[in-house]
């Protein structure tokens, strides 16, 4: 049995701690601990923020819609947004972890923690709704 | 999220307080070079009271760090770093690029 709930957002940077908090309630309801939930509201922190700056191309130009599905093993989240996505996410290159501090990159550190925080990614871009993200984070 | 600077004898403490996300992250950037552009570049950042910490505020520390080191003349450490975070920074590889200190008292020796 799961349960739903929803938020919708202007997208706006302004909105992430809203985002952060409602990712925080659905996650406790979820039965995720300390953890498993700042691991969850990172990456949808992440995800939210290369909406607003990659698929909108900056602030206030579209919405985004979150939505939490309560499972037994854990916490999904969907993130739904109507951006353009101009890239493959799956060929943004993989962050080095053990570059040294003059070559380390800051593209593609959000993209990296999104794919390491969670237990699943999966991207559906460009469809008829949108794009949408969807993460699974389970119980420990 | 509040940014606090004080300019002690050897080096230049900040402390933040509160999410570092996009939209406050400006603040942080702001924080360091005010101490960079005076020509100083020992900096101990306070991170007890900070609640998270996303990938633009990382990128920040990595280019505060970049642009202390240059020359040797200083580094940027860590102190009071909560769990979580520095459980993204180990994840992220960036505990090897920072001294992380217990304490401010130690960081502040560190110089």
């Amino acid at each position: 049995m799961t349960t739903e709930r929803q938020l919708t957002v202007s997208a706006q940077v302004k909105n992430l701690a809203k985002i952060a908090e409602f990712i925080g309630k659905a996650a406790t309801q979820a039965g995720l601990d300390d953890k498993a939930t700042y691991d969850i509201q990172m990456a949808t922190d992440e995800a939210c923020t290369n909406i607003i700056e990659h698929a909108y191309g900056g602030e206030g130009k579209g919405s985004i819609q979150l939505t939490c599905h309560v499972q037994e093993e854990g916490l999904q989240v969907v993130i739904l947004d109507q951006g353009s996505i101009s890239f493959d996410p799956t060929q943004v290159p993989p962050l080095d972890v053990r570059a040294p501090l003059s070559e380390r990159q800051r593209r593609g550190m959000g993209l990296f923690f999104i794919h390491n925080l969670v237990d699943t990614v999966e991207f559906k871009l460009n469809t008829p709704q949108g794009n949408q993200l969807i993460l699974f984070k389970r119980k420990a | 999220m509040e940014v606090e600077t004080k300019q002690l004898r050897r080096c230049d403490l900040v402390i933040a307080r509160g999410r570092i996300d996009s939209s406050t992250v400006k603040t942080l950037k702001d924080a360091f070079a005010s101490i960079k552009d005076a020509g100083r570049y020992k900096i101990v950042f306070n991170m007890n009271g900070v609640t998270y910490i996303s990938s633009a505020g990382l990128g920040e520390l990595i280019d505060t760090q970049n642009t202390c080191k240059h020359l040797f003349r200083g580094e940027l450490v860590l102190a009071e770093v909560p769990q979580r975070i520095k459980e993204a920074l180990d994840l992220a590889g960036l505990t090897a690029l920072f001294k992380i200190f217990d304490t401010e008292t130690e960081a502040v020796g560190n110089f």
